[in-house]
């Protein structure tokens, strides 16, 4: 078991390693940089003072460098003028646009992107385990029309849409809060109970939106792992016997059909991230994703490309978490034999 | 006695043929004599049962056949702008006047200002019946970008207006813009699909054939490629697309950048595929009879992993096409004075434009119904490829 997490573990810092190159990369792709710019329109002011600043800047990150020295100076592998300072330093890089550093423009977003995946996470479970276990044993019943249609619905429907057409009517006439995390009066201000209900009420539209394409995936595949168990001959034994029909289903089917369930996190949580970028921007919610999208039209690349790596790591976490889960859950997976 | 007809000694180089004809209808006398049909003919026998996925193919295929001829069957151009009925509500198409019956026909709507709510209102003009025109001569345009014309199937009336789904914030016409917008929007996840099926199919083919570090290396692409969280990449991605380009490279651009990301369980799928099917009977008898590995790819590998990769390929289309909108509907991804359902989407951000004029929104109908079709027909598509289950 030790051996198997510490081998995931490295595995996990490499694939950690080529993302954040790959990343370095891709926010570098855009032609002219927001310094370049920025020196160009504060000549053409003839601003000696900022200038100086903007060319200050430059050095310090090195932006006149190759790209793959840039790169090294960024993560912090190699001393950049002011020594050591990188990613692995905890330094997250400059904010051009903000002028601030990035730690500080993006400050309580990193928790609350992190809450509100978690959240929706919570509710794909919370709600694909009974729905799907429910059309899983009632196939071919009204139950599992209705289920599979909700389900392929959820599934065609864009996220963005649904985030705005239950905006509008959970306001209308759930009186549901909208915009943001919370109440502005709580901005900013200490933890407390009542900021705590706060970001509750305002968690509840940005859940289901963000986990109903999840949990339409995972009706669907728990319906089908619970099928093809349902169908085993121990499952008519157990009828025969005369075990209750409840037992029947939970005791062996329903957790051998969970394993492949409990797997899927690791291909749920890359969409579930995407996807909260996407309702995050149209519910203005204080997470990574407006922050990304408003970084990346600015060129402020460092801001973009720390959310990007973030956002990465998160996921790489989740597989890792699902990994962790799989090995307690499933003898074979511990001791090597995965899959074969 | 002699023997007038001797009998002929066994040459044992020549082979046996026999000369009966051959039997017409074998009896297997078994369980499931349907079995001994030809592959293709079972499944189509299978998909056919398949209600719901037949009626998305025909959907699907009505779609694509109408691509080539948005020019004809909208009414109005794409940017066409009448500043007269800004928001303006869909006309209802009438055929009775009055108690008699007239061609199909609109009321002409009439702006007013309300004081109140600082709006147009739109009323209909009930005495004045105005027939639609069909097969007629009305707005030009440049068939596919060559070919002068003005030939439409329908146009607005003479002197009148013609918005079967209304018009939106500039007094452009939703449904042209729709057809318009079905042109862009269904091909980005074709191209996008060849892109994802090109790089797949040769990594994964690589991967599968070659097998020891060539197979460990793009393993390991596949892994990252597949943590990366898609639309924030696909953001950074065509941020990165030069503002100045033209409509059609940004077009291509984008369709590129969705294949980027989806190859991976191309790839997976090929591979694993290929890697089953190398060890099969078949595949070893071709061998010992001498087939080169050129026609054992060709007519045993190839057919046995293509209805594989179709399948596939018609559920990542549908991942594009909304993948496209997202983009477009953020600003990051195609932009006015191109039209696709995300462009048309990105006009319907506000609330106020869905409570107000929701007809602004109706390319998400489109683009719902044409998803769930790409994914029925995927779903039957699947079920029938394996006709032997």
């Amino acid at each position: 078991m030790i051996r198997y997490l510490a081998n995931r573990i490295v595995t996990m810092f490499i694939t950690l390693a080529v993302v954040s190159a790959l990343v370095f990369f891709i926010i570098n792709l855009p032609p002219g940089d927001f310094l370049s710019n920025q020196i160009a329109e504060l000549q053409a002011q003839g601003e000696a003072a900022s200038v100086a600043k903007a060319e200050f800047l430059r050095a310090q990150y090195s932006l006149d460098e190759p790209l793959w020295k840039q790169y090294l100076v960024w993560l912090g592998a190699v001393p950049g003028p002011d020594g050591y300072s990188g990613l692995l330093q905890g330094d997250w890089g400059w904010s051009f646009e903000f002028d601030q550093p990035v730690s500080e423009v993006l400050g309580e977003t990193l928790w609350l992107t992190v809450l509100v995946n978690l959240a929706a996470m919570l509710f794909i479970y919370a709600v694909s385990l009974p729905l799907g276990t429910l059309a899983a044993v009632r196939a071919g019943g009204i139950t599992d029309y209705v289920v599979a249609f909700v389900g392929y619905l959820g599934l065609a429907t864009p996220n963005f849409l649904l985030a705005l057409i239950l905006l509008y009517y959970g306001q209308q006439y759930l009186g549901l809060p909208i915009g943001g995390l919370m109440d502005e009066s709580f901005e900013g201000e200490p933890f407390s109970w009542d900021k705590f209900k706060s970001i509750l009420a305002h968690l509840i539209v940005p859940t289901i939106v963000i986990g109903t394409a999840g949990t339409a995936a995972m009706i669907r595949r728990l319906r089908a792992n619970l099928l093809d168990e349902l169908g085993k001959p121990y499952v008519t034994t157990a009828k025969a016997k005369g075990v209750g029909p409840v037992k029947r289903v939970t005791k062996y089917p329903l957790r051998a059909a969970l394993n492949p369930f409990v797997a899927d996190i690791g291909n749920l949580l890359p969409s579930l991230v995407s996807g909260s970028v996407l309702v995050s921007v149209v519910l203005s919610l204080p997470t990574l994703g407006p922050a990304l999208l408003a970084a990346l039209r600015s060129q402020d690349h460092y801001l973009a490309g720390f959310i990007l790596l973030f956002v990465s790591a998160l996921t790489l976490a989740g597989m890792l978490i699902s990994d962790i889960l799989l090995a307690i859950l499933d003898p074979r997976i511990r001791f090597g034999g995965r899959g074969q | 006695m002699k023997h007038s007809d001797p009998i002929k000694p066994i040459d044992p180089n020549e082979r046996y043929v026999d000369e009966r004809p051959d039997d017409e209808v074998i009896d297997t006398g078994g369980a499931r004599p349907d079995l001994d049909m030809p592959t293709g003919k079972l499944i189509r026998r299978r998909f056919m049962r398949h209600k719901l996925a037949v009626i998305s193919g025909l959907f699907l295929a009505f779609l694509y056949l109408c691509i080539p001829f948005v020019e004809i069957i909208a009414p109005y151009g794409p940017n066409q702008r009448d500043a007269e009925h800004l928001y303006a509500p869909p006309q209802v198409v009438h055929l009775f006047h009055e108690g008699s019956l007239v061609a199909p026909f609109v009321y002409p709507t009439v702006a007013k200002p309300d004081l109140e709510s600082f709006q147009w209102k739109y009323e209909e003009d009930r005495t004045t019946p105005q027939p639609i025109r069909f097969l007629c001569l009305g707005e030009p345009y440049q068939f596919w970008g060559l070919i002068e014309g003005r030939f439409h199937i329908v146009c607005p009336p003479e002197d009148g207006t013609l918005f079967l789904l209304g018009a939106d914030r500039l007094g452009r016409d939703v449904f042209t813009r729709l057809v318009y917008g079905m042109r862009v929007s269904l091909t980005v996840g074709l191209i996008g699909i060849a892109i994802s099926l090109l790089i797949g199919v040769t990594l994964g083919g690589m991967a599968g054939y070659f097998g020891g570090w060539v197979d460990s290396i793009v393993q390991r692409m596949i892994e990252v490629i597949r943590s990366l969280p898609e639309l924030p990449i696909w953001l950074a991605l065509s941020a990165a697309v030069p503002p100045q380009w033209s409509p059609v490279s940004v077009f291509l651009m984008i369709s590129i950048i969705l294949g980027l990301l989806d190859w991976p369980g191309l790839a997976r799928a090929v591979r694993s595929k290929l890697l089953s099917l190398r060890e099969e009977e078949f595949v070893r008898a071709a061998e010992l009879i001498g087939a080169k590995p050129t026609r054992i790819i060709r007519t045993h590998l190839i057919p046995n992993f293509m209805s594989h990769i179709v399948v596939s390929a018609s559920l990542s289309i549908p991942a594009m096409i909304l993948g496209e909108t997202a983009l477009s509907f953020l600003g990051l991804g195609l932009r006015p004075p191109a039209v696709s359902w995300g462009v048309m989407l990105n006009d319907a951000q506000d609330l106020t434009v869905i409570e107000f004029y929701p007809w602004v929104a109706s390319a998400m109908i489109p683009v719902i119904l044409v998803v769930l079709a790409f994914n029925f027909l995927g779903d039957g598509l699947r079920d029938a490829m394996d006709p032997y289950s």
